[in-house]
């Protein structure tokens, strides 16, 4: 087989990587660029371990050729945190002891992300839902849903909090 | 032999056309040879993973931006890579077919949806496909386009069997085209499977058109009771134009468990198929019923 190099941006960087045409995302990322956040878990699609961003969206890597991310945006857990500071939804998993053995965790987080992307205040149920994809052997998923609701909460007071500031500082109010 | 499903070990030559003039060149240049579509993988890749379906060359049309769209001008025409997601968030989709709103919904999970097509969906033609129920009831088309020509057809015709369908080697997918909905209109998706993101055990879609009291048309079809979803036409033909009474509708219910034939396997059995499929199918009715009081008005 013929290796066709790629180029893509990898939490903010951009790479240019050479891979096989059978090559696949998961693989690439963990075993070429060392970034072990992402999981394998079932390999068909069907736990949602391997789950990373791509341009934004939540996609399975254990189902995505390398070769098909030329050109692309692409976010793994790694790419969450800004510096020091962690993504509120990874603070939330940690304060609602969301994670047990932590093999879901990075899949579950990137999804919930997303879930409040589309949805600021999802009901229990909303989560349930939109979570199902990703499964997890240990928790039994109360502390996950909490923590996501939680999240859901923090940010809503963060936003009310940026209102208020705005209102104050009288900058133009926006429309959502 | 234990599969492992963490690497693709099959060898191919990857294509990845931007338009489609040359996803259709590179169609008929291998039209002879073993090529595979992807569009989102979720299918395809899992195959390629865990049997011994290969693949020489693997066409990715993803990349194909002109066919990636959602039309509702007239009826609702659905490009070849639109995601499953696209779908879906596209208000009129829910307004107006809801069935087929409910059948993607029910499909895996947002990530997985996020990379299917529907075109994806009924190329790969499996009976217990979601999108493929709603699109029959709703008398859907594929377009087909190859190199030479373009043809437009059913897709109760499209698909005829496990796996199989009409699309000859140089052709794709291209386009699904639903027709706009009548007058007084409801229609309505219901599955039953082991966990909501799992698939089918069996799955009911149905169309239907009020007038007062009186079931004007009726289209019902049901997933993974056959070797490809079928239209129940019996039952439909005891139903069409007549007042909806519960004793017609038992006997509707009857002739449904009749018309369709399951088998066993891993997901269900066929007795227990068999069992449910009039429940669904009752259950189906009155929700596309109740329904056909709001959908379908206005356009």
């Amino acid at each position: 087989m013929e290796k066709i190099p790629i180029a893509f941006t990898l939490n903010g960087h951009m790479k240019q990587i050479i891979v096989f045409p059978n090559d696949l995302l998961i693989n690439i990322l963990r075993d070429e660029l060392y970034l072990t956040g992402t999981k394998y878990g079932c390999g068909i699609g069907e736990c949602g371990a391997c789950t990373v961003f791509v341009e934004d969206e939540p996609i399975l890597s254990c189902l995505t050729l390398a070769v098909s991310i030329n050109g692309k945006k692409i976010t793994t857990i790694e790419g969450l945190a800004k510096g020091n500071e962690l993504h509120p939804m990874q603070i939330a998993f940690l304060k609602n002891a969301a994670v047990q053995c932590g093999f879901c965790t990075p899949g579950m987080i990137l999804t919930a992300i997303s879930l409040l992307k589309e949805n600021s205040d999802p009901t229990e149920e909303e989560i349930k839902e939109y979570m199902r994809g990703n499964i997890c052997r240990c928790t039994g998923y109360v502390q996950i849903v909490k923590a996501i609701k939680a999240c859901a909460e923090e940010q809503s007071k963060q936003n009310h909090h940026d209102t208020i500031d705005s209102i104050v500082l009288s900058r133009p109010c926006q429309d959502d | 032999m234990q599969t492992n499903t963490k690497i693709l070990d099959k060898h191919f030559k990857y294509l990845a056309p931007t338009t489609l003039e040359d996803a259709l060149k590179y169609l008929s240049h291998y039209k002879k040879e073993n090529l595979k579509i992807l569009a989102g993988g979720t299918d395809l890749l899992v195959k390629m993973k865990t049997t011994d379906l290969s693949a020489d060359y693997l066409i990715n049309i993803k990349g194909i931006k002109e066919l990636d769209y959602i039309d509702i001008e007239v009826g609702l025409k659905i490009g070849a890579v639109t995601s499953l997601s696209g779908v879906v968030k596209e208000k009129k989709v829910k307004e107006k077919y809801i069935a087929l709103f409910e059948g993607i919904h029910s499909m895996a999970a947002p990530a997985i949806r996020n990379m299917g097509t529907v075109a994806g969906n009924l190329g790969n033609a499996s009976p217990a496909a979601d999108t493929i129920p709603p699109l029959i009831v709703f008398g859907a088309k594929v377009k087909l386009t190859s190199k030479q020509k373009e043809r437009i057809i059913l897709v109760e015709d499209f698909i005829t069997g496990v796996g199989k369908t009409v699309l000859d080697p140089d052709e794709l997918i291209t386009e699904i085209i639903i027709p706009k909905t009548g007058e007084n209109c409801g229609s309505a998706f219901i599955k039953n499977s082991r966990v909501k993101a799992d698939l089918s055990k069996i799955n009911c879609a149905i169309y239907l058109e009020r007038e007062a009291n009186r079931c004007k048309e009726i289209r019902i079809a049901f997933g993974s009771v056959a070797i490809k979803v079928i239209r129940a036409r019996k039952t439909e033909n005891i139903l069409k134009g007549m007042v909806l009474n519960p004793e017609l509708m038992s006997h509707a219910l009857l002739e449904a468990s009749k018309e369709i034939q399951p088998i066993d396997d891993i997901r269900s059995t066929a007795d227990y198929r068999i069992m449910v499929a009039g429940k669904m199918l009752q259950d189906a009715i009155e929700l596309a019923w109740a329904r056909a009081d709001n959908e379908g008005r206005g356009e």
